[in-house]
């Protein structure tokens, strides 16, 4: 048990600092490396508790695809150069008041799931969950997530389509006068088409139009 | 007491998997210029001990006496942080490879996602890499090995879904046994295809080696690393290419399994025939490297998520349907 203790403070140390580091870093960069640095330690700690598909699935999909995304845009963007202006100055704060607002917020918020979910307790008693030993969490959560609640595992990955496809549209433009390569052109061009034999004149040449 | 013992158990069999590992590597890279320099008619290393085989030795002890040079305006600590978690995220995926029924460092029952995961975390190397050097060739490198590598772990993610629709456990060793009576490179012929294209772009090796696309950006996110750095960037690559080959013959040439399950077959023992499996993908591998030419950076996007996406997507319901219909899916 003791060394479970130890692995458990050591990571959640981590998370908590880490945590508060990505808002206090003055590098944006710096901020998503200790985002990535959380999420790591964050599946840590679920694969200690025994959920280590989620642990896993944490990894790929936000360490593996989401913050590789984040990276790259705020890379992009050169965002490097600018400083965190806000923490330092004292006197464009307008901001502030409002940051502190939405935090209280999502605060209370917390608090009313959290607390909800402790006084309830049929929450836990879905059919077909049952936590043992024998059955691999994999397993037991496949048998929930395809059977009670199936609908809102559709629906959510609904909405994550509808969200893809909307990002998509609102960006994307056509624009006139782009040249674009048609791979079934390139491949199904013969030489016929391609190669011109000319008989050339002598001092007179040949139009040759492109 | 009781502790310390454990740990030096531990110890001990993680040194025992991870020399072989850092032989192999420098071995390999041995043998990749041995496969492409024939393919070339050329003689490749053949020099330093009996047939170059102390080759990458040599290399190796050239690296450490090289001076590291830290470019002044580059972010010091992600600099020499990159190729270290290169060279990490490369060695440990290797704990839970299967050598054999009990041979197997960490049999955990979410291995093929712990590999996945590790190699999906690869690309974090290559991009802190390029963007620490603070210059404009390892940066448009970086930039494009993110792009590529996300890009094509999708698919990669798909085709491992459809050998589990076969095996039924996220456990290697379940997912090698599963495949006793037939090797899934046969059902799954085609997903093999492209898997092994995948694992080729997945691990930035030509035709698909544009982050390091010597002729346009130099060397990418390698040109500001010197010395052991490099070495280690190095390393890390030809690791995950041997592992991305483990992967390969795990999920569909039958892991440790041997071809033949009969009497002087069977002697053999296990660890062996994955070495083999192992060492016949790589050759795949180096084989490719000789024989075809660099893709463009539009193609090869194109490839990953308009040919390769809804082929291995359209596959597994393929997969799944036959299961469901001649009730062959797996029980658990």
């Amino acid at each position: 048990m003791i060394a479970h203790a130890i692995f458990f403070y050591t990571f959640s140390l981590i998370a908590v600092i880490s945590a508060i580091m990505v808002t206090v870093s003055k590098n944006t960069v710096h901020s998503v490396f200790f985002l990535i640095l959380d999420f790591i330690s964050i599946s840590c700690l679920f694969i200690m508790i025994g959920a280590e598909f989620l642990g896993m699935i944490m990894l790929i999909v936000y360490v593996g695809a989401v913050a590789v995304l984040f990276l790259f845009v705020v890379m992009m963007l050169n965002v490097a150069q600018q400083k965190n202006q806000w923490f330092i100055s004292t006197t464009s704060s307008k901001h502030i008041p409002v940051g502190i607002i939405i935090s209280t917020l999502i605060f209370f918020e917390l608090i009313i799931v959290i607390g909800g979910w402790k006084y309830k307790p049929d929450l836990f008693n879905s059919n077909n969950l049952d936590i043992t030993s024998e059955v691999s969490n994999t397993h037991s959560l496949g048998q929930v997530l395809y059977t009670d609640y199936i609908h809102v595992f559709q629906i959510s990955g609904m909405i994550l389509l509808i969200a893809m496809i909307g990002a998509i549209v609102l960006t994307f433009r056509k624009r006139e006068g782009v040249k674009k390569q048609s791979y079934i052109k390139q491949i199904s061009r013969e030489r016929s088409e391609g190669v011109e034999v000319l008989e050339v004149p002598s001092n007179k040449g040949v139009k040759i139009d492109d | 007491m009781e502790y310390l013992s454990i740990i030096f158990q531990e110890v001990y069999k993680i040194l025992f998997l991870l020399i072989p590992v850092l032989v192999a590597v420098a071995m390999i890279v041995w043998l990749d210029r041995r496969v492409w320099a024939f393919v070339q008619k050329r003689q490749g290393p053949n020099v330093v001990g009996p047939f170059g085989l102390l080759q990458s030795l040599a290399d190796a002890l050239k690296y450490i006496f090289k001076e590291i040079i830290i470019p002044a305006s580059s972010n010091k600590i992600i600099f020499i942080l990159a190729p270290i978690i290169t060279m990490t995220l490369a060695l440990i995926a290797w704990a839970v490879i299967p050598f054999g029924e009990e041979q197997v460092l960490a049999n955990i029952n979410v291995g093929i996602l712990y590999i996945f995961a590790v190699s999906s975390l690869g690309v974090y190397g290559i991009i802190m890499g390029g963007w620490a050097s603070n210059s404009k060739y390892p940066f448009l490198g970086s930039i494009r090995s993110a792009a590529q590598m996300v890009s094509y772990e999708v698919s990669i993610g798909i085709i491992i879904i459809n050998v589990l629709l076969c095996a039924g456990s996220l456990n290697l060793n379940d997912i090698v046994i599963a495949q006793k009576k037939i090797w899934f490179v046969i059902p799954l012929f085609p997903m093999f295809v492209i898997f092994f294209i995948s694992a080729l772009a997945e691990t930035n090796r030509p035709p698909f080696d544009l982050p390091e696309a010597e002729a346009e950006l130099v060397a990418g996110y390698q040109t500001e690393y010197s010395g052991m750095m490099y070495a280690m960037f190095w390393l890390g690559e030809y690791a995950n290419i041997l592992l991305m080959c483990a992967l390969g013959s795990i999920l569909f040439l039958g892991g440790w399994l041997s071809p033949i399950d009969l009497y002087p077959f069977n002697l053999i023992p296990s660890a062996i025939w994955l070495i083999f499996k192992i060492l016949f993908l790589f050759i795949l591998f180096a084989l490719v490297k000789a024989i075809v030419p660099r893709y463009r950076y539009d193609q090869l996007m194109r490839l990953g998520w308009k040919i390769f996406l809804p082929l291995s997507l359209t596959y597994v319901v393929l997969t799944a349907s036959y299961l469901y219909y001649f009730n062959l899916l797996p029980k658990i």
